[in-house]
């Protein structure tokens, strides 16, 4: 007999893999994280030999755990003599009766999802660098390896390597997990916003030019922001913000990039493939978040997702109220992105003139440089200009900044625009 | 129909969640594929990675592996084939060959009374 083929969840290792190190690193303490990894790897190469030949089992998750679970109780039992595991575990694992108990107590469902919330928040500890947050995240909480973290930042193996070598030592270094009830929760919260508004960014503007990976970042980015959503202390209005400005974002990835792998501008996009679903979730999101008496930079900017949503087209955009809404951006967190931004909301509203205005008045123009969306809305804006000679001048210079084959013919096409 | 045994040796299995959960998939559906087109006997047994090996008139107890690890019997299946030609031709579906494993195939012995 055939094992049944029954399909497994895609991620459904990765996503696991974040869960089960998360929960036994509670177990084992945070300065055991090694042994933790080393658990859940052997958790899954045992996985992967018997449902080879028995077929996936009905519940795979329950299975992962309830096997991860035996391996912690015999590691607990070998190595309470030579080691420290948990505070919290205390005496517990020294007698037979409550080891067991206690580490199946620990390893339910109800657990799980705040080691999962403990963990995100101790990967944001302030003394890693934000990027180095990030990648810790992934590798953690999303079971990417830092082969698979590095082919999506298009960075080296060995940098990503040394960050997350680096991040691991701080925080198995930090004693013991970020505990939810902390005095500087709130403080913390807003790291682990940043740290997954990044994430987001980076699958969504990032250098990789394989959409796939795009998508993939964003998932996970939607995937965690959900869990702060479901705790009732993290679910702030900021982070429902948050969650609406991803789902807008999201909800426009199939009409960024089409099936043959090009680039769409917001302008250009096909927006009968925006995704009606992630639209209605994020206005849901972008309403309940407007509560309390803090406006975050994740309410304008889903405010000004939101605004194009409900666009029919680029046209019958309202561009007055996206330039007021960068005005008030610019005040909370002023960026020259966020400015080249609106200067081309100004452009839209009151022509390519005023438009270029704008975009010599920013502040800070020289950390701009090796943006290629810089040069790219110059020559935009002078080809709306009718000065052909300067926009192709302009895309020229986007063209040698372009960081993936994707913006290079999509910089190439622009070019050939000026010929018209 | 002749009966034949593929022994899977060596292969790592060890990689990122979502390479070994990509490995898993290819394994479920070759054994699917061997059971749809009626070639699978028995879909057999992974082995545990250890073992003892029993040896000598002394009868010796020493720990196994006595093979190298990298070509060591990892599980074993029971194949029906025409003969041996088309039994070893079946065995290249295997994803173990991407992960630097390789399958024996045996045939079980006829034995015609």
């Amino acid at each position: 007999m055939a094992p049944h083929a029954v399909e497994l969840d895609e991620h459904l290792f990765r996503h696991e893999s974040g869960r089960m190190v998360a929960a036994l690193t509670r177990i084992f303490g945070v300065h055991n994280l090694a042994l933790a990894e080393d658990v859940v790897q052997d958790a899954f190469c045992r996985a992967l030999e018997v449902w080879k030949f028995r077929g996936i089992p009905e519940n795979p998750s329950a299975w992962l755990m309830a096997t991860a679970k035996h391996r912690a109780i015999d590691v607990l039992r070998r190595e309470r003599t030579a080691r420290t595991f948990a505070p919290e575990l205390g005496r517990l694992i020294e007698s037979e009766w409550t080891l067991a108990p206690a580490v199946h107590e620990l390893l339910g469902p109800a657990a799980i999802q705040d080691d999962e919330l403990r963990m995100m928040f101790s990967c944001c500890h302030p003394r890693l660098a934000e990027p180095a947050q990030v990648a810790l995240i992934l590798h953690i909480l999303c079971g990417f390896s830092t082969g698979e973290i590095a082919a999506a930042f298009l960075s080296s193996n060995a940098a990503i390597e040394k960050r997350i070598t680096r991040a691991k030592k701080v925080l198995a270094g930090s004693k013991k997990l970020f505990e939810l009830t902390a005095a500087d929760f709130a403080a913390r919260l807003s790291a682990v916003h940043r740290a997954l508004y990044l994430l987001f960014n980076e699958g969504y503007h990032g250098a990789s030019a394989e959409s796939a990976v795009r998508v993939e970042l964003c998932g996970e980015a939607l995937r965690l922001a959900g869990l702060l959503r479901r705790h009732p202390m993290a679910s702030t209005p900021a982070t429902l913000a948050l969650g609406a400005l991803m789902c807008l974002h999201a909800a426009r990835l199939p009409g960024r990039v089409d099936a043959a792998g090009e680039l769409h501008t917001l302008f250009e996009q096909d927006r009968s493939r925006w995704d009606i679903q992630l639209i209605t979730e994020g206005q849901r999101l972008l309403d309940l978040s407007a509560t309390g008496s803090e406006l975050t930079e994740y309410h304008v900017e889903a405010a000004i997702a939101a605004v194009h949503a409900r666009a029919r087209s680029a046209e019958e955009t309202d561009w007055g109220r996206i330039v007021s809404l960068y005005d008030m951006l610019m005040a909370i967190r002023p960026s020259p992105v966020v400015a080249l931004n609106r200067a081309i909301a100004v452009a839209q509203h009151q022509g390519a003139e005023c438009g270029l205005e704008a975009v010599r008045a920013i502040d800070g123009l020289d950390r701009l440089a090796a943006y290629p969306f810089y040069p790219a809305t110059l020559g935009e804006l002078e080809l709306r200009r009718g000065q052909t000679d300067r926009a192709r001048g302009h895309f020229c210079s986007a063209l040698a900044l372009a960081r993936s084959p994707m913006e290079r013919r999509f910089i190439e096409r622009r070019i050939n625009a000026c010929r018209e | 129909m002749s009966e034949f045994l593929f022994l899977y040796r060596g292969g790592d299995s060890s990689g990122s969640p979502e390479e070994m959960q990509q490995n898993m998939r290819k394994w479920v559906a070759w054994m699917k594929e061997l059971g749809d087109s009626g070639h699978l006997k028995a879909v057999g047994n992974p082995l545990e990675p250890g073992g003892k090996v029993v040896k000598g008139k002394q009868k010796s107890i020493t720990d196994g592996p006595y093979a190298e690890a990298k070509d060591m019997v990892g599980g074993y299946t029971l194949i029906e084939a025409k003969d041996l030609a088309q039994a070893a031709e079946l065995s290249k579906g295997c994803p173990i060959f991407e992960k630097e494993g390789f399958v024996e195939v045996r045939p079980i012995m006829q034995i015609n009374m």
